[in-house]
This record gives structure tokens, C-alpha cells and sequence, in this order.
């Protein structure tokens, strides 16, 4: 078997007394979509703050491609191919849509700061390029048409499509989608569907996402990890997790009390 | 010199402190209000550089003196920025105002105790370089200044500093070395602090401490308030207006007395009823943004 893309052991946070994650598993390869879902406050989004350095884990241990990432920061690991959105939108939201791709684009910018100042040599060949970059990828997501909107002026549901394309933009080998499909309708989550799968392809990137909205998750990820309370409680396709009793339990309650309808 | 010339000159070096401390307070998102410290430096390092360094050499070479001194003195104020940022920058919002301001009256104290220039008498005998071709440099560096600081942000450096201000923590995950940028924005602020500081110096030809209170700071927060934050526009309406107002009132017996009183009043005009400032009545009434079309 080959090196996983990643590759998280016993993966562990505590905050104070409160264990958040406890000693959590997962194996990715490459070009896979894997779902990881699990009840409200389960620790989806603290495993994410992890996986991209925002918070430290207290122990174990998440490897890239056999890399160990443990302690770097953000900047670093994005560097490495790891990109992000969020649940919380955070867009740049005085900035025009393709600004904000063009921030991740940062890294490639390839000019110096006096060609930036003096607008000579690479500064314009390069500026144009970033902008091409960054217009395919909106193009991809049919965002193209707003390039030059105030981010912040976005309806709801293309503001999470341009989270998707800011993390695209950092070239990306691994994509962490966190609720994508929140506050979405049902045809904006059936397109959103259509374009992970698409962005999949066309980008050759390894997707994990975090989704409440079942029907998403069920149709369009091939692996799942269920959640519950810090603890890796389930995994496996679709069709077992659906069946798997821990998982109904965790989500509707347990059948003891028999205090649901 | 006439009364004019004079305060043109004093327009233009307010002028580049706004457009310097937009870049931290406006571009970078960093609460910072302890500019008259690397003002001070500036005019301290650059008066010494021409009075004591290289006083053959000015004399000699009047204009190449000046860009040498102003720069010597722009580097310091920069190499202070850096000094100051690296373990300030750790702090945010009121916690860098604090920090921040406690520098610049740092500074302020160091000078008003250090015999070599001056002391509390002042620094006396700061030469005029290049004489009356003086205010011709001031508004040389002048444009120098602004052309940089706006070169900088329309470039991906400055988008950069734009998103640390936007969303820290989105910024982190796409790439951009927060700390990194905030250290920069503070030392280019810095720099330009220090450059217009090393004209005041030959500007004035006489420092005192006194010149570089935290009223100093103030003033040049309330220029880019007025004109409205995070645009370099906004910040020269801002020094036009701050630096002008008062000498306008001056004509007035009863106004210029109470001129002080005028200024706050703006201020609180200002923050409750357009706390974009000028920019912002200018992108409400003149320009109607741009509607999205479902």
C-alpha cells in the first residue's frame, strides 16, 4: 500500500479538562473524498484547526505524504498543500472576489518588492498570470462573472463558493471543506455536489469534508468517519454507516430510555 | 520665508506622517498611536547625521547631504519599527495601543535625558540644507512617499497586508505569514515616519522634545480618522484638513481661541456620524456602489 496522503494517529486535544478529540484515526490516499460527520460539538471543526495548525495538538501525530507536520504553522503547512474553508464564513470582505483568490496566490507571486514598487519586469507579467490562475478557477466554480464584486456584497451562497475557490488557489494537494453546504437550499447544495465533484476532477486534489446535510454526504463521498464526542465512533462507506447502530445512536439517542418517537 | 511657504511645508510633512501611520492603522488593521516616537527618531538621527556625521560634506554637497540624511534617518526610524514590532506585534487591539503609545513616550524621555543632543534645552543649529531649494525637496519626498506606500499596496504584498487586516486567521490558512506582514506594515510606517521627521528637523532647524509629545500622535490619528482609514486619499484629505483648520481659525480673535474645541468636536462628529471618514461621505454620496444583480 502506498503512503496515505494523510495520516493521523491517535490524534489528541484537550482544553483544560475537556478532551475535544481523543486519539482519533484517519487515512486518506490520494484522490479520495471522505466525509467526517458527527453531532454538533462532536469535534469535526477542532480535528480541521488541527489539520491546518491552528490549534496544537496535545498529542499524536498528522503526517503529509509521510511528513510529519506537528508544530508548524498555518502559512507553513498551506505551503505543504493543505487548504481550507471555514464554517463560519471569513472571506476578505472589503476586497473584490478576485482579490481574494489573488492573497492565495501570494506565495507564487515570484517578483521582488522594488519590481512591485517600480512595476518593471516580472511585476506585470506575473500580476496577469496570478490573474489568469485565479480566473480559471473562478470560471470553474461559474464565479467569473463577479471577479469584480466586493466579497462582502455576495449573496450567501456564492460567498461559499468563493471560500472554495480562495483554498483552490492555494494549489492544494488536500482540500478540508468545512460545512460547505450550510445555509444552502436544496438546488444550491445539489450544484455544490456537482462542483466538489467537478473541482475533484479537474484539479486532481484529495477532498475531506464536514457536513451536516446528509444527502450530501451520502452521495458524494466514497469513505465516512463518524464522530461522536471526541471519539472516532464509526467508519466505513455509506451504505454501512447509514446501518451502523453507534452512529443512529449517537444521532437520535440512545434506545434505552426510549424517550424518542 | 513667507507665512505660506511655511505652513505648505508643515502640510506636506503631515502629509506623509498620515500616509505612513495608514499603512499600520489603516491597511495593516494594527492599533498603533505611538507615531511620534518614530517621528522623533527620524529628526533626532537625521539632525545629528548633518550636524555632527557629515557637516563638511553638507556644506559641500547641500542636496546630496539632504537625500543622505533623510534616508540615514528614515532607516532609523524603521530599524526603531522593527525593534519595537517584533515583540509588540505579539499583542493586539488596545494591548498594541498601550504598548505603542508607552514607546513614543520612551523615546520622548531618552531624548529629553541625553546631554549630546540637547537634552531639554533642545537641539539648537540644525543646518538648512540646500536653503531655498528646501521646500522643493520636502515636496520631492513628498511624492517619493505617497508614489511608494501606493505602488506597495496594488501589489501582492500589499494584498497581503490588506487580508491580515481582513481576517487574520483566513490569511494564515491561505499561505500568509501574519506575523511576518504585521512586522513589515509596522517597519514601512516607521520609515516613513522617520523620513518626514528628518525633514522636520531641517525644516525647523531646532528640536525639542517637547515636539514629540503624545498630542503628536493624536494629531496624526485624527488625520487619517477624518479622512477615513485605509485610504491613502483619504489620509492626505486628512493632514490637508488637520494642518489647515487651525491655521484658518487663527484669523478669527475668538475662534482661534477656542480651536482646540473646534478640533474635538470634529473628531466626535466624525466617529458617530462617518467613521469612514471623508472617503466614506465621498463613496456614499459621489459614488453608489455597485448593486449585484441576482
Amino acid at each position: 500500500m502506498t503512503t496515505p496522503l494523510l495520516d493521523v494517529q491517535d490524534l489528541t486535544i484537550r482544553f483544560g479538562g475537556l478532551v475535544a478529540v481523543n486519539k482519533v484515526c484517519i487515512q486518506i490516499q490520494e484522490g479520495e473524498l471522505v466525509g467526517l460527520i458527527g453531532p454538533n460539538g462532536a469535534g469535526k471543526t477542532t480535528c480541521f484547526n488541527m489539520l491546518t495548525g491552528v490549534y496544537e495538538p496535545t498529542s499524536g501525530k498528522i503526517c503529509l505524504k509521510g511528513v510529519d507536520i506537528h508544530g508548524q504553522e498555518p502559512h507553513e503547512i498551506s505551503a505543504q498543500g493543505v487548504a481550507r474553508t471555514f464554517q463560519n464564513i471569513r472571506l476578505f470582505k472589503s476586497m473584490t472576489v478576485l482579490e481574494n483568490l489573488l492573497v492565495s496566490l501570494h506565495r507564487e507571486r515570484g517578483y521582488s518588492l522594488v519590481e512591485s514598487i517600480l512595476q518593471l519586469g516580472r511585476f506585470k507579467r506575473r500580476e496577469n498570470e496570478m490573474r489568469e490562475k485565479a480566473m480559471e478557477i473562478l470560471r470553474v466554480l461559474n464565479l467569473d462573472h463577479r471577479a469584480d464584486t466586493q466579497a462582502s456584497s455576495l449573496p450567501y451562497g456564492e460567498q461559499r463558493k468563493v471560500e472554495i475557490a480562495r483554498a483552490l488557489a492555494t494549489s492544494p494537494k488536500l482540500l478540508l471543506l468545512d460545512e460547505p453546504a450550510a445555509g444552502m437550499n436544496p438546488s444550491e447544495t445539489a450544484q455544490l455536489a456537482r462542483d466538489i465533484q467537478k473541482i475533484r476532477q479537474d484539479f486532481k486534489i484529495t477532498v475531506l469534508l464536514i457536513e451536516h446535510d446528509m444527502s450530501l454526504v451520502m452521495k458524494i463521498c466514497e469513505r465516512i468517519y463518524v464522530l461522536d464526542y471526541g471519539q472516532l465512533i464509526a467508519l466505513g462507506k455509506p451504505e454501512e454507516i447509514k446501518n451502523d447502530p453507534r452512529v443512529i445512536e449517537a444521532y437520535l439517542g440512545g434506545s434505552v430510555g426510549g424517550t424518542h418517537a | 520665508m513667507s507665512y505660506f511657504l511655511q505652513i505648505f511645508q508643515l502640510l506636506c510633512l503631515n502629509v506623509i506622517l498620515a500616509a505612513s501611520l495608514n499603512v499600520i492603522n489603516g491597511y495593516c488593521g494594527l492599533f498603533s498611536i505611538g507615531h511620534a516616537g518614530f517621528f522623533a527618531v527620524g529628526a533626532y538621527v537625521a539632525a545629528a547625521a548633518s550636524k555632527f556625521w557629515m557637516p563638511e560634506f553638507a556644506a559641500a554637497q547641500p542636496a546630496l547631504a539632504l537625500i543622505a540624511v533623510v534616508l540615514v534617518g528614515a532607516a532609523a526610524a524603521g530599524i526603531a519599527g522593527l525593534v519595537v514590532g517584533i515583540p509588540c506585534l505579539r499583542l493586539t487591539g488596545d494591548y498594541l495601543a498601550i504598548a505603542t503609545v508607552g514607546f513614543g513616550e520612551i523615546i520622548r524621555i531618552i531624548l529629553l535625558n541625553t546631554e549630546s543632543v540637547g537634552a531639554s534645552r533642545g537641539f539648537p543649529g540644525i543646518p538648512l540644507l540646500t536653503g531655498e531649494w528646501f521646500p522643493f525637496w520636502v515636496v520631492l519626498f513628498t511624492i517619493f512617499s505617497l508614489f511608494t506606500i501606493h505602488r506597495l499596496m496594488k501589489s501582492s504584498t500589499g494584498r497581503a497586508i490588506l487580508s491580515v487586516r481582513e481576517d487574520e486567521i483566513a490569511a494564515r490558512s491561505m499561505g500568509i505569514n501574519v506575523r511576518f506582514y504585521k512586522t513589515f506594515a509596522f517597519v514601512v510606517g516607521a520609515f516613513f515616519a522617520g523620513l518626514s521627521g528628518a525633514l522636520f528637523a531641517h525644516y525647523s532647524q531646532f528640536l525639542h522634545p517637547s515636539n514629540f509629545t503624545f498630542m503628536v500622535s493624536v494629531m496624526v490619528l485624527l488625520m487619517i480618522v477624518v479622512g477615513g482609514m485605509g485610504s491613502q486619499l483619504g489620509a492626505v484629505l486628512g493632514a490637508v484638513i488637520v494642518t489647515l483648520l487651525p491655521e484658518a481659525l487663527r484669523f478669527s480673535e475668538t475662534l482661534s481661541s477656542i480651536r482646540m474645541l473646534i478640533f474635538g468636536l470634529i473628531m466626535i462628529l466624525v466617529v458617530l456620524w462617518e467613521p469612514k471618514g471623508l472617503m466614506g461621505l465621498y463613496f456614499r454620496f459621489a459614488r453608489p456602489k455597485k448593486k449585484v444583480s441576482a
